[in-house]
């Protein structure tokens, strides 16, 4: 067994410095930035924003297309610009951000006292301990293998992530025609940057019945990049020795195609990073697949905060900056009185539903961002479909879903029956009505 | 001593030259290497390793179930032996994790004592068998049902990239010619022999066919006859390291009638594994997976493991056994022709290659061939890829005295930078991306290259002329560049071939 220290920690290995800070945030993507910019305004002390990237930001600096900070910042920006802003207020409210930095794992497990985390960078080895950890590590999509994607293993294979740090952080040249497997926001993202990009786009694929984007972003790809849409259709394999030479698909009715492409973007279909978290064995939520949080972000570690697209795979960009934001006052709550709370009643979902967030809820608590829960769903609905909010057999709420439901568009249930919850009660179930 | 990827061939007579740079072509060369002789080692493919040596199940046998008194048994017995040892030396990683063969109906359970009695054959005497509640408290994870197992503690994980990159590197420092991008289209009949290949003509003395699943089409060149290769497919699944803590032993199926089954190992980079299937094929390039492959390993494994199935998969990949007729190795020499045929290496190749190697030597020496004397030199020090010893970016002297090795570019696998460039300035320096992960797993994890795919291949093709290729690199592409970047490298390593 190692030695340990006065904090109980075992002793830091040969050459590990140890340092200390008020509040650690991991990751420097909106959702980080925007908690750090607030505890150091709000002054939380010393207040360290890590990034394992060379560059703060996030996801948005390489998405290059427009439409970040419409609803809180109230003007358009493109995604660099958009995490530009995030770094300057993080930095100018006196938070330090520190890139290049891989928090490789936890001292010991999280919630049973001091908080340390151990880091690699360029200038060595580092365990650092805070009075609060804000877990903001973010989401990625799913890359062909793990979709089960059979066939071959080419290159010209691409997640939209790696496609837009090819295409706009690197200038690398990518293909000349392209398959786009998936239809929601981000696939619509990858179509604006293979045509800025130079190639030709045989079809976006989804085996939804229609896309999942706006209908003018639907449109806009149809008339404008000229990209047919292929509903109701999986890809069965790719073709091709070196290069990809082909996608194989199957249509809901049976019919198979392949279509000739030396480039395949597999787009959305997100999942949390939270590698992180489930190596401090902090408790996962079994539909998002991220931390389990309150309303107040707070974790089943005490002491340690999740914000982000960490905790719902994955929601627009102003929405994690807003919960980054958000999470500052029970952030500044926990340094000052070190209470942390047992016993939140969880909120799960039936089938078709997918996940809820935040799934656990204390009574007594705050609501959660903008009064309401966000969902989603692994079916379609009609206008009439409802959500319907019970806990141990007892009726709570429930709610009409005006435009029906979408699978990979959010769907939101208030929160105002929060307080007729029994807060010693069993889960609280959200069934799809 | 030379690695060349493209333009003609040496206009001089080898020694010998050594078809296929998989794992057994590379251990011969590396054995023979040692003997001033000149030798080449060509290999069709851009890369060593690149064929059924890459794609396996990773693991160094005991070789307690093979047939006993059989060939194999006893290469893959002394093989075992001698690369446990060498991997030691050379910082391949192997973990002894030990394997279980799990018994899950009567008909498994019962034939557990047979397999004793065969593992004793094969000189193991290490076999336990063990109740249903030891092997539930050895793997609290293993799905419901199991009866009993038989434990076979000397069988390890093992990295099968390092190994044959380790062979290769000390086979060129120790003189040989390493010829890439050079497939093998004939063989001419006189003497010295003239093969022809893609990239011209080369001749040699005495000529070695360890080609894999092609050995045969080599050997009727040479007159041969004597076997066909029938590749056997086999698909596995790769699961993110997170369900590392599910298993700690190689989980073996019972061989039975109907088959050796699917096993459930730990891999060295800290992944989990679930495969192999075993499909008899036709065509010898088939490394594609199949849906409906995926589907019965994942139904298999569901029932092995079944919190496996919960996790992530990271890979899917599939490797070509070279099956023949004959259920042992055919390992011939003929001494008239001065050519040696190594075939019928199923899966145990990569435990058995140095015996392999060292049975080659016997043959021609047997065979009258003037071998010289073999000289003795230090075994190559390989960069560690693997989690059961320190990684660069766990080691703060390393980064202390290189900053680059505390400079992570992929995240998921935590490689740094100095990794990279080290593997780029190496003795036999990757032809492709894919090249780079089977020597420091860049891009290999979980997230596929979502964060750092565009960083690793800007590092790999620094002109940023090459493409994006978004995913495994095609064959034989930047073999020049490569060359040129390796030769034109100055800049110094305290890794390069020289790990902790």
């Amino acid at each position: 067994m190692s030695a340990t220290n006065r904090d109980g920690l075992a002793a830091p290995g040969p050459g590990r410095r140890t340092r200390a800070v008020d509040v650690l945030v991991i990751g420097a993507g909106p959702a980080g930035l925007a908690a750090a910019a607030r505890l150091a305004a709000a002054g939380a002390g010393t207040v360290e924003v890590v990034d394992r990237e060379e560059q703060a930001g996030g996801v948005p600096r390489h998405c290059y297309h427009s439409g970040f900070g419409l609803r809180e910042l109230r003007r358009p920006m493109s995604g660099p610009a958009y995490a530009r802003h995030w770094c300057e207020l993080a930095a100018g409210a006196g938070a330090t951000v520190r890139t290049g930095v891989s928090v490789t794992g936890w001292a010991e497990q999280p919630g049973r006292g001091t908080l340390a985390l151990d880091t690699t960078s360029p200038a060595g080895l580092e365990r650092i301990t805070a009075g609060a950890v804000v877990l903001a590590t973010g989401a990625r999509e799913r890359p062909r293998s793990a979709r089960l994607v059979p066939g071959t293993r080419p290159a010209g294979v691409f997640t939209t992530g790696e496609l837009q740090q090819a295409v706009h952080l690197r200038h690398q040249r990518v293909g000349t025609r392209a398959l786009v497997v998936g239809a929601e926001p981000v696939g619509y993202s990858a179509v604006r940057t293979l045509r800025g990009a130079g190639v030709e786009i045989a079809a976006m694929v989804t085996d939804q019945p229609r896309h999942q984007t706006s209908w003018a972003s639907g449109l806009g790809a149809r008339l404008h990049h000229r990209v047919p849409l292929l509903t109701g259709t999986t890809v069965t394999g790719l073709l091709g020795r070196g290069r990809l030479a082909g996608v194989a698909l199957r249509h809901r009715d049976g019919r198979t195609t392949t279509v000739a492409c030396d480039t395949v973007v597999f787009t959305g279909d997100w999942i949390p990073d939270h590698e992180l978290a489930r190596l401090g064995g902090i408790e996962l939520d079994r539909g998002t697949r991220g931390p389990a949080v309150d309303t107040a972000f707070r974790t089943a570690a005490a002491g340690v905060f999740a914000v982000g697209n960490l905790l719902h795979a994955v929601e627009p960009a102003g929405t994690a900056a807003r919960e980054g934001t958000l999470v500052a006052v029970p952030v500044l709550r926990h340094l000052a009185d070190g209470a942390w709370p047992g016993g939140q009643v969880p909120v799960e979902v039936d089938a078709p539903l997918r996940w809820v967030a935040p799934n656990r809820i204390d009574p007594r608590g705050p609501r959660p961002p903008l009064g309401r829960f966000t969902l989603r769903t692994t079916r379609t609905a009609g206008r009439l479909s409802a959500l319907v909010i019970s806990q141990d057999g007892r009726f709570l709420h429930r709610e009409r879903l005006r435009r029906g439901s979408v699978p990979n568009r959010p769907l939101y249930a208030s929160a105002d029956w929060i307080d007729g919850a029994d807060p010693h009660g069993g889960p609280v179930v959200i069934t799809a009505g | 001593m030379a690695v060349t990827t493209s333009g003609t061939l040496p206009d001089e007579v080898y020694d010998i030259v050594v078809i296929g740079a998989g794992v057994v072509g590379a251990a011969i060369a590396r054995e023979l290497s040692r003997y001033p002789l000149r030798i080449a080692l060509v290999e069709a493919s851009g890369d060593v390793g690149d064929g059924t040596s890459k794609a396996n199940t990773a693991i160094l046998h005991t070789g307690f179930d093979a047939v006993p008194g059989s060939l194999e048994s006893r290469l893959v017995r002394e093989g075992q032996r001698r690369l446990a040892a060498y991997a030691a030396e050379a910082g391949i990683p192997v973990e002894p994790v030990g394997a279980l063969l799990v018994a899950w109906n009567e008909e498994q359970l019962a034939a557990l004592p047979r397999l004793v009695e065969k593992a004793d054959r094969n000189e193991y005497h290490e076999t336990r068998l063990i109740g249903a509640d030891e092997l539930y408290a050895l793997e609290p994870h293993l799905g419901p049902g199991a009866l009993g197992a038989l434990a076979v503690p000397g069988e390890s994980i093992i990295c099968p990239w390092t190994t044959t990159l380790a062979y290769a590197t000390e086979a060129v420092r120790d003189g040989a010619d390493l010829h890439l991008n050079c497939r093998v289209t004939g063989v001419g009949g006189g003497a010295p022999h003239e093969l022809s290949t893609v990239r011209g003509p080369l001749r040699t003395h005495i000529l070695i066919n360890a080609a894999g699943l092609y050995a045969d089409e080599i050997d009727r060149w040479l007159g041969h006859a004597d076997f066909t290769v029938t590749p056997r497919r086999g698909q596995l699944l790769v699961f993110d390291k997170l369900a590392r803590g599910l298993v700690r032993h190689i989980l073996l199926p019972v061989p039975t009638a109907l088959g050796k089954g699917v096993l459930v190992a730990p891999t060295v980079y800290g992944n989990v594994l679930l495969g192999p299937t075993a499909e008899d094929l036709d065509d010898r390039t088939a490394t594609g997976s199949t849906a409906e492959g995926l589907a019965f390993l994942r139904e298999r494994g569901e029932r092995i493991l079944p919190e496996l199935l919960d996790e992530e998969v990271t890979a899917v990949y599939a490797g070509l056994r070279a099956a023949t007729e004959e259920s042992d190795y055919r390992i011939r020499c003929d001494p008239d022709r001065r050519c040696l045929t190594v075939g019928g290496i199923r899966s145990t190749g990569l435990t058995a290659s140095m015996a392999i190697a060292a049975h080659v030597v016997e043959l021609l020496t047997e065979a009258g061939e003037k071998l010289g004397e073999p000289s003795e030199r230090p075994a190559v020090r390989m960069p560690n890829i693997g989690e059961a010893f320190p990684r660069p970016y766990q080691r703060a002297d390393l980064i202390a005295a290189d900053p680059e090795y505390g400079r992570i570019v992929c995240h998921c696998e935590r490689v740094s930078h100095g990794e990279i460039r080290d593997a780029l300035a190496s003795t036999i320096p990757p032809s492709t991306p894919e090249g780079l992960r089977r020597r420091t797993r860049a891009r290999g994890g979980r997230c596929q290259g979502f964060y750092c795919g565009a960083a690793v291949r800007a590092l790999f093709s620094p002109e940023g002329t090459s493409e994006a290729a978004g995913g495994p690199g095609g064959p034989g592409s930047t073999g020049a560049s490569t060359a040129s970047r390796a030769s034109g490298s100055g800049t110094s390593s305290l890794l390069p071939e020289v790990g902790p």
